[in-house]
Formats: structure tokens, C-alpha cells, sequence
């Protein structure tokens, strides 16, 4: 595939980074990426991946656009209030980049559906505001063997890790076996959420999804980042493979996917 | 080799005259991803910042650079050789 002089102009300042070139920017074109979460982590993901030139990336939401989703998810604009999110985010997304094929998924993403969804793409963005879908999205990527890039966020804090249980790190489960309590951990609408840390960790959950297509640098599998907006600090801890792990351990409990309840949606 | 000209087999050749950098560098790497392996490329520029930049480029990626040299009026001459098989 040859690239046109739009596309050279458009992704040149890339193209010249040392270990992309042409055959970085292939890769790209060529990758599909799945984007669990239109809102606060997959907004910022999505608008860097579509700009990037990221060939497919499917959204998926079952939500609407609602006035306080927008002091973080900026996928999407006042004048999208009651539409689908994954609609406004493709709007968003195909008017960044054309070149880009936007896939919708606006049903709910559940036991039944998830693994038929993730196995056209190569990679898994998971930015769910709930522990059912989390858990939901972290099985079936184990099961269907696809690398996860995942985010999360609270009040001033967030997380991100990359799970390749089928490359030897850890899976979500080798950290956390269960989803906590129902109403232990509270959700962004009780606890809050500062927009920008939605952006900090959106950006890093794009920045790795990329390093992944690309092939480059240090993957996240097998460390876990932690960033705190009030003292401005990253911290990060090595995680291994656990072998009691429910799911990818030496003796998995858990053989298909687990519908958990969903409560007291955010 | 002082004096002598160096006899170089060219395999390509790309007129970049009229573009400017980072273009230069790109469309250059371009056609080299191209073409075979250890095979040489010649680039006619004539900005005059993409005489020093390309070649410089090059290196860094780790292509080998023949020959670097101004012909007729502003034009530059830049041989590169592709890389071996990675």
C-alpha cells in the first residue's frame, strides 16, 4: 500500500519518529482496537488513537450523552446531549480523521456477546466505570487471548496496567480474584471524578495501545501504575503472574464468563 | 580515495526537489522500506536544510550514507544504501 501525499502530511510528525517510519504507520492503519467505554478513559483514548491513524476502532456503549458527562468525556458536545455516545463519538472521531473506520456496539456489553465483539480486534481498551463490565472485559480477553490495556479512575486517582496472560504477565485477576463488594467501592457519580485525571490516564491507555501496535519501548504486562493529581505523582509496582489466579492460574475456577450483578449503575 | 570518484551502482532514483523537511526524510525512508534490501538510492533535494537533515536522519535509523554532495545550482546529490535484512 502506497500512501497518499495526505496521508505522509497527516501522520509525518510520527513518521519520522525513530522505529515507526512507513512500517509503523502500516501497522497502524492496519490495527483494530476495541474501546470498552465511551466516557472519561475512552474519550481522550479514542480521539488519540483516531488521530494516530488507528485503522478500526470499535466503541462500545450502551449510554446516552448526558450534561455531566461532559466536564470529562470529550468525545462529546453540548449539542450531543440525549444522543448514543458511540454516535457522537463517531462523529467526533471520523470528523478528526476521516481515514478511520469507526465501529458502534450500543447494545450492553454482556456474557453473551462480549467474546463475538473482541475477536475481530487485535487489542482491548478498557475504560467501563463499573467492576461487572471491568471483570466481564478482563475474562473474555483471557479467553479469546487479546492483550488489555486497562484504565481506571476515582476523585483525584488512577490506574492503568496492561494484561497478556497469553504472553506470560498477569491477568486483572492475578491482582484483584473478585469483584469487590457491591457499594464497597464507590462509583464516580458518589465519589467524583477530576476531569483531567480521566485525560491523564485516557492519554496513557492510548500512549500503550500504541506502543503495543508498534511494537515499541516497555510494555506496561507485569507493572501497575498509580497517579495521584493532588501531589502530582506516578507510582509504580511490579505485578507477577499469579498462580492462584481464579482465572489464568494453575488450577482456573473460573472455565466461562461470569455475569456479575450490576448495581447502583453509575 | 582522495581525488577518485566513487563508482556507485544506483538501483533507484528520487527527485524530492521542491519538497521541504520532514517530507524530504519521509518520502526518502518511504522508498526505501521499498526496495531491496542493500540496494542504493539516489535523492536529488534542493532545500537546502534537507542536504544536512536527510542524511543525518538516515544514519539514525541505521541506513548507511554513500555520498552527500551539491551538483548543478542549489540541487544536492544524497546516496544511501537500504538496509541488510532485518
Amino acid at each position: 500500500m502506497k500512501f497518499s501525499d495526505e496521508q505522509i502530511h497527516r501522520y509525518s510528525r510520527q513518521m519520522i519518529l525513530p522505529g515507526i517510519g512507513g512500517k509503523g504507520q502500516r501497522k497502524l492503519m492496519e490495527a483494530k482496537v476495541l474501546i470498552t467505554g465511551a466516557g472519561g478513559l475512552g474519550s481522550p483514548a479514542a480521539i488519540y488513537l483516531a488521530a494516530a491513524g488507528v485503522g478500526t476502532i470499535g466503541l462500545a456503549d450502551f449510554d446516552r450523552v448526558e450534561l455531566h458527562n461532559l466536564q470529562r468525556q470529550i468525545l462529546h458536545k453540548t449539542d450531543d446531549l440525549g444522543r448514543l455516545k458511540v454516535e457522537s463519538g463517531r462523529e467526533t472521531l471520523e470528523s478528526l480523521n476521516p481515514e478511520v473506520k469507526v465501529q458502534t456496539y450500543s447494545d450492553r456489553i454482556v456474557s453473551a456477546n462480549i467474546r463475538e465483539i473482541i475477536k475481530g480486534y487485535d487489542l482491548v481498551l478498557d475504560g467501563s466505570d463499573n467492576f461487572p463490565t471491568r471483570f466481564l472485559v478482563n475474562d473474555a480477553c483471557y479467553f479469546e487471548r487479546k492483550t488489555l490495556i486497562s484504565g481506571a479512575i476515582l476523585r483525584f486517582d488512577g490506574q492503568l496496567s496492561t494484561f497478556k496472560p497469553h504472553a506470560g504477565g498477569p491477568c486483572y485477576r492475578c491482582l484483584f480474584p473478585e469483584p469487590p463488594p457491591p457499594g464497597m467501592v464507590p462509583s464516580c457519580q458518589e465519589a467524583g471524578v477530576l476531569g483531567a485525571v480521566a485525560g491523564v490516564i485516557g492519554i496513557l491507555q492510548a500512549n500503550e495501545a500504541l506502543k503495543e501496535i508498534l511494537g515499541l519501548g516497555e510494555s506496561m504486562a507485569g507493572r501497575f501504575l498509580m497517579f495521584n493529581a493532588l501531589n502530582l505523582s506516578f507510582h509504580e509496582v511490579k505485578i507477577a503472574k499469579n498462580s492462584n489466579c481464579p482465572l489464568c492460574g494453575e488450577n482456573p475456577k473460573i472455565k466461562e464468563l461470569i455475569e456479575y450483578l450490576q448495581v447502583c449503575q453509575a | 580515495m582522495s581525488g577518485e570518484e566513487i563508482k556507485i551502482g544506483i538501483d533507484k532514483e528520487l527527485n524530492l526537489k521542491g519538497k521541504i523537511c520532514p517530507y524530504t526524510f519521509i518520502e526518502t525512508m518511504l522508498t526505501l522500506e521499498e526496495m531491496e534490501p542493500e540496494e542504493v538510492l539516489r535523492v536529488i533535494v534542493d532545500y537546502p536544510p534537507a542536504a544536512c537533515e536527510v542524511p543525518q536522519s538516515l544514519k539514525n535509523e541505521g541506513y548507511e550514507i554513500l555520498e552527500v554532495r551539491p551538483t548543478k545550482g542549489t540541487d544536492w546529490v544524497i546516496i544511501v544504501k537500504n538496509k541488510e535484512i532485518e
